[in-house]
């Protein structure tokens, strides 16, 4: 639209023409060719961001796909999906694991890089280093299909490897399936992603580290301190504020527990007690039962609450001193 | 260097040992797919595989390529990341170039316009309502056109282009370069690395993704080898879980029969991660990079 706006600047007002103060359309013509650069990224930013927002109020609505309706032309119910969520019988199970399997991914899933990150530091023989840091960023780069294909396959009782391995040390007398066992499943989802993600994710705390003032070990060595006491006395303690960014960071993610995985690790429906999370369900309702509208109004519930938890997580990042915005 | 300490060689012991313990669970599911997948179908059932095949075949290999469904699969997903690819870090870095000139007219609204998506965006049912609307189901296009503006590469790229001299600009001003000139001429060129770095996390998501087809495209010969893949996992354990079948994935059994048993699969995946890990060992260095530049705000 404003593309057009900007041809006709150009052509009405020749350079010559141009009063002392510019006008505003006269500036614009003047640079319709970088306004020409920017305008295709918002007409599709338009379309495929905001054009869903204005979508998302079809959870206020009872829309149906089947009547052709023009999405303004369905009734209005106002909050009634809201509270159909509210009062469902899963809700709770929903909160619950959304909450539970992001809580878990960050108490283990943060820490986890950051050790790995401190332990390469100490090691010396950089070929070794090396090695270990290509094999351990490898997994980030396979596709969560692989990823649960290779959980899937080394956790089966059709030959899988830690069955094996448990039948071996006589830990158990029966292979597992344990990809059918709720009991197991928060465990090897939050196990995928650990080995999934740390190494690659050990790469910026690596990269902190790295900017560590060497004289501050040489003091240390000749203190005397041990390299133990090093780790604990000056590495820890000067990436602090990194590891405090990134923690608080971490909250405005609650409510991601994860989609990809839980979709390809939770294929038995018997694990749904324990696997479902908004994520999932919004997906599961909205795509495979097609309850457009009530879907809608769940994803909207979560994506307000998530801004919500940045705004709060930008509020704590600024005070200490770092914001996002 | 110092002599290290009792405790110190302590620590670097359970170090050495801790990092060789990670390296090996890294790689071992690679390496046991890898077995299984040289191992004859037959004998895996029996049991036992983990390090080293027992009863070594290319059978599963053979079989597998004679799929010519997993050939088109193929051909999907190469020419969506290449395509995929090369358009979205032209149309991003082409908006990123705009929006890094600090005359544009509007440049404050169009980044609070474009920053507001990072945060907050209308959820899965509304996107997918849209796609079906535009009639970008069951299209090609579908792979490419939604992801042609990445809000967030827009940033890192811009960030880059502000960092480049602006002598380099004026001068070629001055000798007549229009600033699509300039752009193609010289900004482009010397932005190597952030495109290589930029193109090549795109081309790893385009590659992986599974989950546009999923909902998207029906028609089988339009998905790509990941989602062929996560099918045919699936239907094996879709069969050990029977009770769960809806006439969809009874369908979709019988479509893929030939290829439920242990070995075709690890087979299938073997040949899906292959292309990525032939690449990675040689481009390892951009990503690192990538983190780098995505860490660095504005």
């Amino acid at each position: 639209m404003s593309q057009t706006t900007a041809e006709k600047a150009h052509t009405s007002l020749p350079e010559h023409r141009v009063p002392r103060k510019k006008s505003f359309l006269s500036r614009l013509a003047r640079q319709w060719d970088i306004q020409l650069m920017v305008w295709p990224g918002i007409l599709l930013i338009f379309v495929f961001a905001y054009l869903p927002m204005y979508g998302v109020l079809i959870g206020f609505m009872d829309y149906s796909i089947f009547t052709g309706a023009r999405i303004w032309e369905n009734p209005w119910v106002g909050f009634k999906h809201f509270q159909d969520f509210f009062n469902a019988p899963e809700f709770l199970t929903i909160m619950r694991n959304t909450l539970a399997i992001s809580l878990l991914k960050f108490i283990i899933g943060f820490p986890a890089p950051i050790f790995l990150a401190i332990m390469l530091n100490e090691v010396r023989h950089m070929m070794f280093k090396r090695v270990v840091q290509t094999i351990t960023y490898l997994p980030y780069f396979i596709s969560w299909v692989i990823v649960a294909g290779f959980a899937t396959s080394l956790l089966s009782t059709d030959n899988g490897s830690i069955n094996i391995l448990l039948e071996k040390l006589g830990a158990i007398d029966e292979p597992i399936n344990f990809l059918s066992r709720p009991e197991y499943f928060w465990s090897i989802l939050v196990t995928s992603n650990v080995w999934k993600d740390i190494g690659f994710n050990s790469i910026i705390f690596l990269a902190a580290i790295a900017g560590i003032d060497q004289h501050m070990y040489e003091a240390a060595d000749i203190d005397g301190a041990s390299k133990f006491r090093q780790v604990f006395s000056i590495t820890i303690p000067t990436i602090m504020p990194v590891i405090i960014i990134f923690m608080i960071l971490a909250i405005g993610s609650l409510l991601s527990a994860g989609f990809e995985d839980i979709l390809l690790l939770a294929v038995n429906p018997l694990l749904r007690d324990v696997s479902d999370v908004i994520d999932t369900y919004v997906y599961r309702i909205g795509l495979a039962n097609f309850r457009y509208s009530y879907a809608a109004a769940i994803g909207l519930f979560r994506s307000v609450v998530g801004v919500i938890l940045l705004v709060f997580a930008n509020y704590l990042a600024r005070r200490t001193g770092n914001s996002l915005w | 260097m110092i002599r290290l300490s009792f405790n110190d060689r302590l620590m670097m012991y359970f170090i050495y040992a801790f990092l060789i313990l990670l390296s090996v669970t890294s790689f071992y599911p690679f390496w046991n797919a890898a077995v299984i997948s040289f191992n004859m179908g037959s004998d895996t059932a029996m049991g036992g595989i983990t390090f080293w095949p027992r009863a070594f075949t290319l059978e599963n290999y053979q079989l597998i390529l004679k799929d010519s469904r997993l050939f088109n699969g193929f051909f999907i997903s190469i020419t969506r990341t290449i395509v995929g690819t090369i358009s979205a870090v032209f149309m991003t870095s082409l908006l990123a170039y705009g929006m890094s000139k600090s005359h544009l007219i509007g440049r404050k609204y169009y980044t609070i316009y474009f920053i507001i998506t990072m945060y907050f965006g209308g959820g899965l049912i509304p996107v997918y309502l849209l796609v079906r609307s535009l009639g970008l189901m069951n299209s090609f296009l579908v792979y490419i056109i939604p992801g042609l503006i990445s809000v967030w590469n827009m940033i890192v790229f811009r960030t880059f282009f502000k960092s480049l001299p602006v002598g380099l600009e004026e001068s070629a001003q001055i000798d007549g370069s229009s600033n699509w000139g300039i752009y193609f001429r010289i900004v482009l060129p010397l932005s190597g690395p952030v495109i290589a770095t930029l193109g090549l996390f795109t081309a790893i998501s385009h590659w992986n993704d599974w989950f546009i087809p999923t909902i998207y495209i029906n028609n089988d010969n339009l998905l790509p080898i990941q989602t062929m893949l996560r099918q045919a996992l699936n239907s094996n354990i879709i069969q050990e879980s029977s009770g769960a079948l809806d006439s969809a994935s009874l369908a979709y059994l019988q479509k893929t029969r030939s290829i439920t048993s242990k070995s075709l699969q690890m087979a299938m995946m073997m040949v899906v991660t292959l292309p990525i890990m032939l690449v990675y060992p040689f481009v390892q260095k951009y990503f690192v990079k990538g983190v780098m530049i995505g860490s660095l705000k504005e």
